[in-house]
Parts: structure tokens; C-alpha cells; sequence
């Protein structure tokens, strides 16, 4: 089995909303594929479908050579689930969560608890264990979602935005774990609005956009998508801002954003540097910083679908920030 | 942390067998009890406002109404335990609700077990919860001098009969479990129904001075019927025909509302 997760064609409305258009997908065994796109681009649709949660209504899928429609059981003896929804149960302990799917899934009580300290330990929630879930901090919380997912040994782990709403700490702790679990040889299928994330963990990324994939391939291939580089400039006094972007703009030839105090702009041709610097120091701007580097995703996106990813983080960081 | 995932070795099988099924609803069920344990508010519910209601009946009411507390608690118990088996039935729909709106349904859902299991095992617990307030409500009655007539028979008899009852019921409480966006709305839905469905009955007073109209209704209320049943059973009285109408209304209950509940469950999961 050299792919552990395919669709084909996925098609799902709401009323008369199409949250899925078209969504085709394949997944290698044994990596990490980041589902990458803003708010509403049909990243939990998709989850939601490959995880047996969902029928579509056109197009198939299957996980581990499973139909996820025909052979829904199947699928889900091989999966892990984290996400937005997929929560563990906040009236119960640590343990107690650990335990009541270790005992769904089969195990005896005895099994159930070794597997259940195991997990607490490994997620440094041991001194929590016997706490309420109602009662964790937001890092602490995921990690137990994420344990919760793990009980079963699952084969494909899908983790739906795993650390949004995260503090940097906390989500440093989140990535370390996804790459020792695939170490291990766990495939996992991340979705993510955070192009940084995408970056840092997945092997192969899919942008979606309207429920739509707009582009796949690794960081490095849509990053070389967008031409290359990216010319940075920040001012040492903000009001020269308006005559770097003249000189920016005209050594570039297309329109630079503005980025607090910072201007950015596009370059396919490294060569304009020294071109920059003269035009800058004849117009008397003093530079506090000057440089050219490898567009990030977060240029490959705005290039890709013409608008920005970064306004729907923050809305977001809001809305999970209050438990509803 | 190097044995976090991966080596399941089975084989996944094709469907869950009856007995696994089972089993699942047993651990689900399992998990629903112990949440109590983490949530006194539950406990308090489930005990404390039962006896609560005998007592401020029995002494406010029972001395205006049948002349003293001790004979209005002969007639008004049957009753209380009726209005709180039918608001015990909301907590199905409120627990349901909760677990679909905090996301605890589709982790479940994710799982390989019975599709049948999440459901059927919160309706066991909360026939469990209902199982002991009955009791609590007969016990503190029988402290306060309520007398089993019938026996052990009549109250086994009722036991069952309000167990059967609030089975039947509880598929309209899935049904607004289902529908609302958020558990409070059960909880409204609870008080705005099921209080004057309650009230409109004889459970807590002798129809006799309700005007014409409200008599009528009073007569064929599902609370009214159930009542007289568990008063024949527990104390006397004609039993066959109300527990034949209790059995009706809840057939008729099931009937409407089972497949409405499924139909809805369906839909949104």
C-alpha cells in the first residue's frame, strides 16, 4: 500500500453551499500531508469525509486501501481523529477519557490502564491525570485530544488545525510530537491555516481554496512557484515609507505591500539589490533593514488565490481562545 | 514515547457484532455515571431536588388539600414521581445535546464501534439515574409514613411500568437533543413542556374543582394516566385499565417519536 490516503473527486454541499468541489488527494504512506487554506476552504469538510464522519456526495476516498463509505468500519480501525470537534469528554479526568476509548477499542481494564498511563506520561499530563479535562490549560488540553487519538495505535492519524488558538511553546511541543510519530511510521494528514506550520511539518502540501485543491507540491516547489525572492526594507524612520515604495516598486515593476514598517515586494532577478541600495541612499532614506530572501508560503498563498491567509489567524485565535 | 502509535497487527474486521455492540454501550453507560462523579450539580439534581419536592408538597400543600401531610402524601407521591421521571427523561437530550455541540459525538463517532452504542448507552445511564430517584423519592416517602399497600409486588410492578414509560419518552428528549443548538435549550424546552404538562393532571391535586375543559384534557394526560397506574400499583385501586393506557401513551409516544428522534440523529450526525 504506497498511498494511505486517495480521494477522488470529492463533492460536498450544505444547502446551497458548496463546501467541497472537487477535492483530489493522495496521501504517501509514512508522511505528512498539510491541508493548507483560510477559514471555509473545505479543510474539516475534507477531514470530516476521510474520517468516515461524512458521506460525500460525489467522488470516493479511501484510507489504508479502504472505502471510507463501503468499508467505514475498517477505516476506522486504522485511524486516529484530533480536531476542532473531535474533543475528548470534559466532565471526565485524563485517565478516565484514556480509558473509556481504550476500553471501546477492545482492550481489557488492565491493557486500558497501562495504555492510558503510557499515553499521560508521554504527554507529560501524568501529574494531571487524575483532573478533570475541564480544568486543563489550552496546550495541555490538545495534548490530551491528541493522546485520546492515539490509543488505538492508529496507522493514519488526522490532526484538523492542531494548534490554533496555541501559544508558541505549546505548539512547539505539538510539532515535536507529530514528527515522532511519524518517525514511528504514522501517515498523519494536517490541516492548517498557519503557512508556517505547513512549512515546518509536511513533506507534500495541498493549498485549498473554495473547496478546491489550487496547488500541491512540497514547501520548497510553491515556494519556487512564486519566482523566487522577496526584497524586504524597513525604513529607520517610518515616515520615509512612501519613497520606498516608489523605489521598490520601480526596481521591481510590480506594486509592494506594506507590512507595518517593513515594504516587501517580489524580485526574479537578485541583481536589483545594488540597484535598490543606490536609489534608496540618492532619495536620503536611511535603511535600518535590507533584505532578500526565499519567499515564504505566506507569498505563494497571496499569489495563489490573491488574497491573504493572515486576518482569518487572528479571528480565529479569538474564537478558540473562549471554550464555547 | 516509542511506542505511541503504529503495530496495530489485526486484521480489521468487516461490522461489529450484537455482543460487541453491547459491550460498547456498557462502557459508554459507564462513562456517563462517572461524569457524575465530577459534576455534584448532576448528584444534586438527581437527589436532593426529588426529596425536596415531597417534602414542600407534603407540607405546604398536603394539609389545604387533603386535610393533613399525611394523607396527601398517600395521593400526591405517585404523582411526584411521575413529573420527576418525565423531567429525568430531558437529561438524555441535554447530555446528547452536549456531547454533539462539544464535539465528544464525533470522536465517538470516529471510533470502530456499534453506530447504535453512543445512544443506547447514555439511555441506559440515564435509566439508571431514573432507577435511583425512584427510589430515593419511595424511600423518603415510606420515612415519612407512605405505606406500600401492594407490597414488594406493586412496587416492583411500578418500577418497571415507569421504567417502560420514561424509556418510550426519552425518544422525545433525543428528538430535542437533536434539533438544538445548544444544551441550555433542552433545558427550556424541559420546563416550558413538561411543567404544565405535569401540572395540567391529577398528580398533585383531585381534578375536581378544574374547570369542564381543563378536566377534560386532565383525563387523557399521559402524567394523569401514569399517575393512577402507580397509585393502583402502589397503594391500591384499579390497576389493569390505567396501566393498559400507560402502556398505550407510551407505544403511541415511541411510535411518533422514535423514528422523528432517528430521522433527525441521522441527519446532523
Amino acid at each position: 500500500m504506497e498511498h494511505a490516503i486517495r480521494a477522488e473527486g470529492l463533492v460536498r454541499r450544505f444547502g446551497g453551499t458548496t463546501a467541497l468541489a472537487g477535492v483530489d488527494l493522495e496521501v504517501r504512506a509514512g508522511t505528512v500531508f498539510g491541508l493548507l487554506g483560510p477559514n471555509g476552504a473545505g479543510k474539516t469538510t475534507t477531514v470530516r469525509v476521510l474520517a468516515t464522519l461524512l458521506r460525500p456526495d460525489a467522488g470516493r476516498a479511501s484510507v489504508g486501501g479502504f472505502d471510507v463509505e463501503r468499508d467505514a468500519h475498517r477505516v476506522r480501525q486504522l485511524i486516529g481523529l484530533t480536531g476542532q470537534y473531535a474533543s475528548v469528554d470534559e466532565a471526565l479526568t485524563g485517565t478516565e477519557n484514556l480509558l473509556l476509548i481504550g476500553r471501546l477499542l477492545g482492550l481489557s481494564r488492565a491493557a486500558a490502564r497501562v495504555r492510558a498511563a503510557e499515553l499521560l506520561a508521554g504527554f507529560h499530563l501524568a501529574d494531571a491525570a487524575g483532573r478533570a479535562a475541564k480544568t486543563y490549560s489550552g496546550g495541555m488540553r490538545r495534548r490530551l485530544d491528541l493522546a485520546a487519538s492515539l490509543v488505538g495505535r492508529p496507522q493514519v492519524l488526522f490532526l484538523d488545525e492542531p494548534t490554533t488558538g496555541l501559544d508558541p511553546r505549546s505548539r512547539n511541543e505539538l510539532w515535536d510530537i507529530v514528527r515522532k510519530l511519524v518517525a514511528d511510521g504514522v501517515t498523519v494528514l494536517l490541516t492548517t491555516q498557519y503557512l508556517e506550520e505547513a512549512d515546518q511539518l509536511a513533506d507534500e502540501i495541498a493549498v485549498v481554496d473554495h473547496g478546491r485543491v489550487i496547488a500541491r507540491g512540497t514547501p520548497e516547489e510553491l515556494k519556487a512557484r512564486t519566482g523566487g525572492q522577496v526584497l524586504a526594507v524597513r525604513p529607520r524612520d517610518p515616515a520615509d515609507l512612501p519613497a520606498v515604495v516608489t523605489v521598490a516598486g520601480a526596481v521591481a515593476g510590480t506594486v509592494p505591500e506594506v507590512n507595518q514598517t517593513t515594504v516587501t515586494v517580489p524580485v526574479n532577478d537578485p541583481s536589483v539589490l545594488p540597484a535598490v541600495v543606490r536609489r534608496l541612499d540618492a532619495a536620503g532614506v536611511h535603511v535600518a533593514e535590507l533584505a532578500l530572501r526565499s519567499s515564504s508560503l505566506d507569498e505563494v498563498f497571496l499569489s495563489l488565490t490573491g488574497h491573504r491567509t493572515e486576518p482569518t489567524r487572528t479571528d480565529q485565535d479569538v474564537l478558540e481562545g473562549t471554550p464555547a | 514515547m516509542t511506542t505511541l502509535a503504529v503495530d496495530r497487527p489485526l486484521v480489521p474486521t468487516r461490522r461489529v457484532g450484537p455482543l460487541t455492540g453491547l459491550r460498547h454501550t456498557l462502557t459508554l453507560a459507564w462513562r456517563s455515571l462517572v461524569q457524575i462523579k465530577h459534576n455534584p450539580m448532576e448528584l444534586l439534581d438527581l437527589s436532593i431536588q426529588p426529596v425536596m419536592f415531597v417534602l414542600l408538597f407534603t407540607y405546604v400543600f398536603g394539609g389545604a388539600i387533603s386535610g393533613s401531610p399525611g394523607e396527601y402524601l398517600t395521593f400526591a407521591l405517585p404523582g411526584i414521581i411521575v413529573q420527576n421521571a418525565f423531567f429525568a427523561t430531558m437529561t438524555t437530550g441535554f447530555g446528547l445535546n452536549t456531547d454533539l455541540t462539544k464535539g465528544v459525538f464525533d470522536r465517538l463517532r470516529s471510533l470502530p464501534i456499534a453506530r447504535w452504542a453512543p445512544l443506547a448507552g447514555r439511555i441506559l445511564a440515564d435509566t439508571v439515574k431514573q432507577a435511583w430517584s425512584v427510589t430515593l423519592l419511595v424511600g423518603v416517602g415510606m420515612i415519612l409514613g407512605f405505606r406500600l399497600e401492594n407490597g414488594l409486588p406493586g412496587l416492583v410492578g411500578a418500577f418497571a411500568l415507569l421504567l417502560a414509560f420514561s424509556l418510550a419518552a426519552s425518544w422525545i428528549s433525543v428528538l430535542v437533543g437533536v434539533l438544538v443548538n445548544e444544551p441550555e435549550k433542552v433545558q427550556i424546552f424541559g420546563f416550558t413542556v413538561i411543567f404544565p404538562l405535569t401540572f395540567t393532571s391529577n398528580a398533585f391535586v383531585p381534578t375536581g374543582t378544574m374547570p369542564g375543559w381543563l378536566q377534560a384534557w386532565v383525563a387523557v394526560n399521559p402524567v394523569t394516566v401514569l399517575a393512577d397506574a402507580l397509585r393502583g400499583l402502589l397503594i391500591g385501586g384499579p390497576v389493569a385499565g390505567p396501566v393498559l393506557r400507560s402502556l398505550i401513551w407510551g407505544a403511541v409516544i415511541a411510535a411518533i417519536f422514535a423514528p422523528l428522534a432517528l430521522r433527525a440523529f441521522k441527519r446532523r450526525v
